[in-house]
């Protein structure tokens, strides 16, 4: 016998008023997609076993939009950026907290989509979501669906990771090519008519982290999204004091992106990513952290893009042409421009 | 002053319209300005609309001269080092 | 991506960069005005400047169509925006341009004025037939490139029938403003130009040709290169004034090849034609009031031109006294030596017409070149 399918579409108001509506929202969507040993929805708060190490915490929030883009949707995103904040961080994810903000209206079946596809994420990035909380607001106020995740994650003890680590002189790697994530949803949006079949690169980094904490030499690591490339050289700067000089010759960027960049006039190195990782390495340590990466599928186009400069020197770059250039800090979002 | 940039026209829509490729990109643009525009052509594509044809035979020409610059220029480095 | 990476070629800027070096003689300066605010892009983009002997300077023109465009016309569409029913549709570029008492398309828009970015006029005609209800307005700026698909526009909207579409005309002409630049009146008070050639642009020159550039190589005895924005075309663009100048050559040569040709874009100079025509002055930021330098939509075409249709006032707005624009677009100064430069004239907050565009000298000097040119500039003292 079919279970009986609940017998609206969307979502109304009464899906978060905690009456029989929302029991069953939450035990035949979200339950049924989440379930895990540690998931009680019955209980307030979720007790977690943990072993010995350093508890790290990260917290998010996603209000990409559209909901849904070529590679990922809101939910997966959630997953990876908070997944890729702990593993950046040195640690190994474990927990996840689900806050989901729905807007009345919502198609249950979009919605549904999403947090099997969040479940998904989860399951491959082996963290568990073990609690959570859904609310329902009036048509208008919410854009169809915002989620608040947190994460908890142990790191091993006595792991020196952090920008206080970098050296002048130290080598700085990406994983692969920037900007694909800021263009895909920017695509999806069909702003300006432009069509092309490029993906968000949004994926757990775990790998590629795990990869590098054997090294030694690894200083500091960290996930380039909002402002991208740019405005990680930019924060590193600023709390250490010294410059990051880059190699414009050798940042990936696939063409899709860009042309795109050609076209309305943007700059890929300020673009997002959500499934790339920018490490600083000792020199010494630097062949063997893109070596690492390069047998990693998420890792194949991983380069070394420049290196941590004196005290006092600013965020520059050589062109791809030989001459000089300064990285400003990003101020406004970019606009399509025509001259 | 105008960002405008050569793109491949892919296919002809009819009525001044085409769908062109940029690096893997699509666009579909206006034709209005520009005549006998074949498929496989390149055009210079500002603000949506082709405003010129690119002359694939002169771009390849200063090309070829810039390789030809950089044999020289390499070859004479290479003497005096 | 064709035609567009191979122009970006490290190891042919060497190769020309080092002809240069060679056939430039350092016994003289060569002062350079890249007209147009693409090539000034590329040049700070990829640190062009760097590959050039020290002799060789570019003087940095002026800009973009968004530099240039008074603060009064801006005004005038924000009020435009203002007006009931109306949906204003403007290019990216002028949506955070600041107007006079810190207006702005952008924070007009915060307020709930019903403002669309377009990244083609066509989407603007497109806007005016899903909203028959609502006046839509096109705030159309920009140089000959961008005036033939407005004309288009206007033409397609005649032939739609459209009651509610209509375009605030800004469309401004290249060889008046380098006419203006060359011999404007007050030229003996700020010091006479120090331009010896000038890069002309190459996408303006598919729709006008080059030979609309002749008159300036002849009149005033200064050799142009039409030269594509992409570097290697800027540096080739260089090596080819250079030569002239050597040779006291005054001529138009053509760097763009495969695009420009001597006549143009006929199809496009005619549409242009049919539906726009000389205003007999128009106001330019930074270069003042310039003769037969602007276009207005004709008679038979008064039903698409917001100006008539909505009244729009022309209201003139002061330069502040202390920016140097006028001096730093003849060549005279280097954003360096403006009093606000970098303190209150600064992109959030751009004074003059060098610093409202990301293609305006000063903007491209703030945000690119800032701090190494003003170490530059102690080192060698003061480099006339």
């Amino acid at each position: 016998m079919k279970p009986d399918k609940p017998a609206d579409t969307r979502i109304s108001l009464a899906h978060g008023n905690g009456g029989r509506f929302m029991r069953e929202l939450i035990e035949q969507l979200f339950v049924r997609q989440l379930s895990g040993p540690l998931l009680d929805v019955r209980t307030d708060a979720a007790a977690v076993p943990l072993d010995a190490g350093e508890l790290m915490v990260t917290t998010d929030g996603f209000t990409v939009q559209p909901l849904e883009f070529p590679g990922g949707d809101i939910g997966s995103l959630a997953v990876h950026g908070t997944v890729n904040d702990l593993a950046v961080s040195g640690a190994l994810p474990l927990y996840l907290s689900l806050g989901t903000i729905i807007e009345e209206g919502l198609e249950i079946a979009q919605l549904e989509r999403i947090v099997a596809s969040l479940a998904r994420a989860a399951a491959a990035s082996g963290v568990q979501v073990v609690t959570g909380d859904t609310k329902v607001v009036r048509r208008g106020e919410g854009g169809g669906l915002y989620i608040a995740m947190t994460g908890i994650g142990l790191r091993p003890p006595g792991l020196s990771l952090g920008m206080p680590h970098i050296r002048d002189g130290d080598t700085v790697l990406v994983s692969g090519p920037v900007g694909d994530h800021g263009i895909a949803v920017m695509l999806a949006r069909e702003e300006f008519g432009l069509r092309s079949d490029l993906h968000s690169d949004a994926a757990s980094v775990l790998p590629l982290t795990q990869a590098l904490l054997p090294l030694p030499g690894l200083r500091f690591m960290r996930d380039p999204t909002r402002g991208g490339l740019a405005t990680v050289a930019h924060e590193i700067s600023r709390a250490t004091g010294l410059g990051v000089r880059l190699h414009e010759q050798q940042i990936p960027v696939r063409d899709a992106v860009r042309s795109v960049c050609e076209m309305l006039g943007y700059d890929p190195l300020y673009l997002a990513c959500e499934g790339r990782v920018v490490a600083v390495l000792a020199e010494a340590d630097a062949e063997a952290a893109l070596a690492a990466w390069r047998k990693l599928p998420q890792g194949k186009e991983a380069m070394a893009i420049g290196r941590i400069t004196g005290p006092g020197s600013a965020v520059s770059m050589q062109t791809a042409l030989g001459g000089e250039r300064y990285l400003e800090e990003l101020e406004d979002d970019p606009l399509p421009r025509i001259c | 002053m105008c960002l405008a940039i050569p793109a491949r026209v892919v296919q002809l829509l009819g009525e001044d319209r085409a769908l062109v490729d940029v690096g893997g990109v699509h666009n579909e643009i206006s034709l209005a300005l520009v005549d006998d525009v074949a498929v496989n052509d390149y055009v210079i594509v500002h603000v949506g609309y082709a405003i010129a044809r690119l002359d694939a035979d002169e771009a390849d020409r200063t090309l070829a001269l810039f390789a030809q610059m950089v044999d020289a220029h390499e070859t004479r480095s290479r003497e005096i080092h | 991506m064709k035609y567009i990476s191979e122009f970006r070629d490290g190891r042919a800027a060497a190769a020309i960069a080092a002809i240069i070096a060679r056939e430039a003689d350092p016994g003289r300066d060569y002062y350079i005005m890249e007209f147009c605010g693409g090539h000034t892009h590329a040049i700070f983009r990829y640190g062009i400047q760097d590959l050039l002997p020290y002799n060789i300077r570019l003087v940095h023109g002026p800009g973009c169509p968004v530099c240039v465009l008074p603060i009064g016309r801006l005004d005038s569409a924000i009020e435009l925006a203002e007006i009931p029913d109306v949906m204003l549709c403007s290019y990216g570029d002028m949506l955070r341009v600041p107007g006079s008492r810190r207006r702005s398309l952008v924070k007009s828009r915060a307020e709930g004025r019903d403002i669309r970015m377009v990244y083609s006029c066509a989407e603007a005609v497109r806007l005016a037939v899903a909203n028959p209800d609502k006046q839509v307005v096109f705030f159309a700026i920009g140089f000959e490139t961008t005036t033939p698909p407005t004309a288009v526009a206007i033409r397609e909207a005649q032939r739609l029938g459209l009651e509610n579409f209509s375009v605030f005309c800004n469309h401004v002409l290249t060889p008046s403003a380098i006419q203006s630049i060359l011999n404007s009146p007050d030229i003996r008070q700020i010091g006479g130009v120090r331009v010896d050639g000038f890069i002309g642009p190459s996408h303006v020159s598919t729709i006008i040709g080059s030979g609309a550039y002749e008159y300036f190589a002849r009149e005033y005895q200064r050799p142009v290169v039409i030269s594509g924005f992409e570097p290697l075309d800027v540096l080739q663009g260089i090596l080819m004034l250079v030569r002239q100048m050597n040779e006291r050559r005054a001529e138009v040569e053509n760097q763009f090849s495969r695009g420009v040709t001597r006549s143009g874009n006929l199809k496009a100079q005619a549409l242009v034609a049919e539906v726009f025509e000389l205003r007999r002055t128009f106001e330019w930021r930074g270069l003042g009031v310039v003769p037969y330098s602007g276009l207005r939509i004709k008679k038979q075409y008064a039903r698409f031109d917001a100006e008539t249709r909505f009244a729009v006032q022309p209201r003139p707005v002061a330069e502040n006294k202390a920016c140097e624009c006028g001096a730093i677009l003849r060549g005279i100064k280097k954003p360096l030596d403006c009093r606000i430069f970098g303190t209150v004239c600064t992109p959030r907050n751009p004074i003059g017409s060098c610093m409202v565009s990301s293609e305006g000298a000063c903007a491209a000097y703030y945000k690119f070149r800032r701090r190494n040119d003003a170490a530059q500039l102690l080192q060698a003292g003061t480099d006339g």
